[in-house]
């Protein structure tokens, strides 16, 4: 597999970077780890002209914990959060589902922000960014800007970012000790049939679900139980408009929302 | 800023398993057809190209990597080892290596280069593996041939045998 011929840049500043893409936004893409982006090149789902990669600039490379929020860098691999001391005690679900995302060989590449831009509706980051009331950092030549994770996925493989802006940053809330994270795949470190993540949230319960629709979706849950909590689930699994493919038909999907939905709603309240 | 033209070929450098090398690439060649094909470092092997399959799996700057899922370009200056590293010399396997021909952890072999760099890798870091530990990181290659198991076993006895190996130089020291 080859894929179609780009320009590759390198920038060593963020200057750099967003001059070419206020250039040639719509015919650019970023690449970081590549861990998603190389396989669309390779197979050429995706044929940018210009490739400009990001990993260079030294200001992408940090983790900011400041006023009860996490900020990840663009630079900032994912085997770098996992190693990270403070996760468990900052961004406790980070720390469960993080060792779900891709194996060790492309955690030790794929970057946290790269797996968010990408947007596969299976995949853990945007779910659990999603979880933790999480928001993306987009900047432009001539802005900046903080979209909330539930503004910034439309569809499938789809978000508001504009032609000529980055990701710069994602930020999650920190500080949210009682969660928990569950995942069935056909192998550990595929993506997912459906995942699962539970926060406790006010007076119940935000449960966050990827694998089901086009984009994960969240819904909070107040403190339920017995009956009420499996219509409450039932519902919530209907809602996600499940469709049938190669991996799982749609009801099976349903059945391991109200399934894992109960056993960590549960979890997090008991 | 460094702009590479995409029809033009550049000149990329790095060390393979210690050694200073250089070729030429467009800025599209993947860093597996750089190694297998400018090279001739066939030990690197090639399946699925799109970084699922573990075949091509190599360090650079001690961190694992898929060499499909990077771009030779990107590879500037770095330092890489593949499988062609592992042996201390030609007429002598590494204890990993000798451990998986002892198991028969391979039979057609052509996944066994990608593994192989994965457990080098994580068993120079981690000397008491557990056998979920090592299942955890095979979970990133694909094997049609052994089922796994002997690969485990080898692969905990490697580890067994690099940890003898350290205590007894400890006690010596």
């Amino acid at each position: 597999m080859k894929p179609a011929p780009f320009d590759y840049v390198r920038a060593e500043s963020l200057d750099e970077a967003l001059d070419v893409l206020a250039r040639e936004g719509g015919d650019a893409r970023i690449i970081a780890g590549g861990q998603s982006l190389m396989p669309m090149l390779n197979m050429r789902l995706a044929k940018p002209k210009v490739l400009i990669d990001i990993m260079r600039i030294g200001e992408f490379a940090r983790i900011d914990d400041a006023n009860d929020r996490v900020t990840i860098g663009a630079g900032i691999r994912q085997a770098t959060l996992l190693a990270w001391p403070d996760l468990k005690r900052r961004l406790a679900l980070v720390a469960l589902g993080l060792p779900w995302t891709g194996h060790a060989q492309t955690r030790s590449r794929g970057t946290v922000c790269g797996s968010i831009a990408h947007a596969d509706p299976s995949a853990e980051l945007p779910l659990m960014l999603l979880a933790l009331s999480g928001a993306v950092h987009l900047r432009s030549r001539k802005h900046r800007r903080r979209v909330p994770a539930q503004d910034f996925f439309t569809g499938m493989m789809a978000t508001t970012r504009a032609d000529d802006e980055l990701i710069e940053a994602v930020s999650f809330q920190a500080g949210t000790e009682r969660c928990a994270f569950r995942e069935v795949a056909r192998r550990h470190g595929d993506f997912a049939i459906v995942a699962c993540a539970a926060v406790a949230s006010g007076h119940g319960v935000r449960l966050a679900v990827g694998g089901v629709a086009d984009m994960p979706a969240a819904r909070d849950f107040p403190r339920l139980a017995g009956a009420a909590l499996d219509d409450a689930l039932n519902g919530f699994a209907y809602d996600l408009g499940a469709r049938d493919d190669l991996h799982a038909s749609a009801r099976h999907r349903r059945d391991l929302v109200r399934a894992l939905g109960r056993e960590l709603i549960t979890e997090v309240l008991s | 800023m460094t702009r590479l033209a995409a029809e033009r070929r550049h000149v990329v450098r790095f060390t393979l398993n210690g050694t200073p090398l250089e070729g030429e690439a467009e800025p599209r060649l993947l860093l597996s057809d750089f190694l297998r094909h400018q090279l001739g470092a066939t030990g690197t092997h090639v399946g699925c190209e799109h970084g699922v399959c573990g075949a091509c799996t190599i360090t650079i700057d001690g961190a694992l990597a898929r060499a499909c899922l990077m771009l030779a370009v990107q590879a500037d200056g770095c330092a890489l080892r593949t499988v062609e590293g592992l042996a201390p010399s030609p007429a002598r396997l590494s204890v990993l290596q000798e451990a998986l021909r002892r198991h028969h952890a391979l039979q057609c072999g052509f996944c066994t280069a990608g593994i192989l760099m994965s457990l080098d890798t994580y068993l120079r870091r981690h000397r008491n593996p557990s056998e979920s530990d090592i299942r955890d990181l095979l979970s990133g290659h694909l094997c049609r041939c052994t089922g796994y198991t002997t690969i485990v076993r080898a692969a905990l006895e490697a580890a067994a045998e690099l940890a003898n190996d350290l205590t007894s130089e400890d006690r010596n020291a």
